[in-house]
């Protein structure tokens, strides 16, 4: 463990030098602040942001997941010839990436929130930065996966694309191609599955419900509420986003464990 | 010592490593040649643990490769090509290493002296030149005394003032009773420094043994011209 927070801390040393990860917190400061300056209260900040990360967080933290294990080849290669697990390299490579990642959102995010807003939307907040912390988690572990299992660097970026793809835009399309043509059938608890099936569905669906605009979701919106807004349905939803960010990072791990270099 | 014990290696329908067995005694500079794609580096990887065998053991000075690490405290490798993380310096990196094993004492650092990289501590690593990133790399495998040095084609990239430098570390190495490993396109050097040679051919030993036993047994020349003649003949059957 000892290990796992050295290679962690020269991870750092060399990421914090790095432009992108300011430019990324950048963004999220921007954007947040601009919001706040245009869009008023709390809540309605929230929403809009919400779209733009749920965008976002996946595409940048598969992108950089995939670029970073692919650039640091040789790296990797020079740590694995020290008396050190590949358990434990896996670990600190993937924390070290994925913090500075949490970190620049998670600062970007919170203090226009705390510049601008009086502290009613403080649930929502956190409710908003925590799935963006599972969402930069899921998405990094599931790059090197990628990366690990796809020698071809042009073929492991257009896997990863494709993936986000698929669980940006793809699978709500099926999803909303499947209610529209079974809409006369009960069909609310088969969404509500299929929901907790897709993690960005998932962290939207829980945001959603803590803010007032959940009214506005009629009655699939009011099953909806009934499960994900009672106590039970919030914690089977992060017990679901925690086993989503540790598959991907088991089967990570394993791969890192078995492959040749 | 080193005992490889029927290794194989298949990477998906290429045999690299076909059955290999050798000894490779302790105290002596060993030199692996053959020609691109013959198995060198596989087999040097597969000692090192980044490669693992479909079969047979390998045995580093009595340990039993599988899988675990600590042997590799006995072991300093200077890869092909290095790459560090751009932004740290140079110092960081020798430190992270010295971190990471916490070895902070007993440490070897003529190599850092000789190759003038006293003056290139603070510079970050993207800075550096090919020829200069080798020399931290060839600093790092040195730098804990290994009972045990793997160098893949360590005087690629080195200037003939950084590469005399480190050819006769390697020789004061030797004499110290450090069991030497490389491999090298360039016969000359072979002849300078390697007591053995292991003669890789598609992944199969074609020969290993003493450079003078290679040299009689192929008709006295010298060893460029054997190994030549080794592959020619190789061709022919």
């Amino acid at each position: 463990m000892d290990k796992v927070g050295k290679i962690i801390k020269y991870q750092l040393f060399d990421i914090f030098r790095n432009k992108w990860l300011l430019f990324y917190a950048l963004f999220f400061f921007v954007v947040t602040d601009g919001l706040f300056r245009f869009g008023g209260g709390g809540a309605k900040v929230i929403i809009s942001f919400m779209n733009i990360m749920l965008f976002i967080i996946p595409l940048v933290s598969i992108l950089f997941g995939t670029m970073f294990l692919y650039n640091s080849r040789e790296y990797i290669e020079l740590l694995l010839t020290q008396p050190v697990k590949r358990r434990v390299l896996f670990a600190g490579l993937y924390l070290g990436l994925a913090l500075p990642l949490v970190a620049g959102f998670v600062l970007g995010v919170s203090i226009p929130f705390a510049l601008y807003d009086d502290g009613g939307q403080l649930a929502t907040l956190g409710l908003l930065l925590l799935s963006g912390t599972f969402l930069t988690l899921m998405f990094t572990a599931l790059a090197f996966f990628i990366a690990l299992r796809n020698e071809d660097r042009a073929r492991g970026f257009g896997i990863s694309i494709l993936v986000w793809l698929i669980f940006s835009f793809v699978y709500d399309g099926i999803i909303l191609f499947a209610s529209f043509s079974l809409a006369d059938y009960p069909i609310e608890k088969p969404l509500i599955v299929a929901s907790m099936l897709n993690p960005i569905d998932l962290a939207r669906i829980l945001i959603l419900l803590k803010t007032d605009f959940s009214a506005l979701m009629g009655y699939t919106g009011a099953v909806f509420q009934n499960f994900f807004g009672s106590s039970l349905g919030i914690t089977v939803s992060l017990l679901t986003m925690l086993v989503w960010t540790m598959i991907p990072a088991i089967l990570g791990t394993r791969t890192f464990e078995k492959k040749d270099f | 010592m080193i005992k490889i014990d029927g290794v194989e290696k298949q990477f998906g329908s290429l045999k690299v490593l076909k059955r290999i067995f050798l000894q490779i005694e302790t105290g002596r500079v060993t030199a692996i040649v053959g020609p691109n794609g013959s198995g060198k580096s596989t087999l040097i990887k597969s000692i090192l643990g980044l490669v693992r065998p479909d079969k047979g053991e390998i045995y580093v000075n009595g340990t039993r490769l599988n899988g675990e690490c600590e042997y590799r405290r006995q072991i300093g490798y200077m890869p092909q090509m290095a790459h560090f993380p751009n932004n740290l310096n140079v110092g960081e990196v020798l430190y992270m290493i010295k971190d990471l094993r916490g070895e902070h004492a007993g440490l070897d650092e003529e190599l850092i002296h000789e190759f003038g990289l006293g003056q290139e501590m603070d510079k970050p690593l993207r800075t550096l030149s090919g020829g200069t990133r080798q020399k931290v790399s060839a600093a790092i495998a040195f730098l804990f005394d290994p009972a045990l040095l793997i160098l893949d084609e360590p005087t690629a990239g080195l200037d003939p003032i950084a590469s005399s430098i480190f050819k006769d570390k390697i020789i004061r190495e030797r004499e110290k009773g450090k069991t030497i490993i490389l491999t090298s396109h360039i016969m000359s050097e072979i002849e300078e420094m390697a007591d053995s040679i292991i003669f890789l051919l598609d992944g199969s030993v074609r020969f290993s043994g003493p450079v003078e036993e290679l040299k009689t047994m192929v008709g006295g020349l010298n060893l460029e011209r054997s190994i030549a003649r080794m592959m020619a003949e190789n061709d022919e059957a």
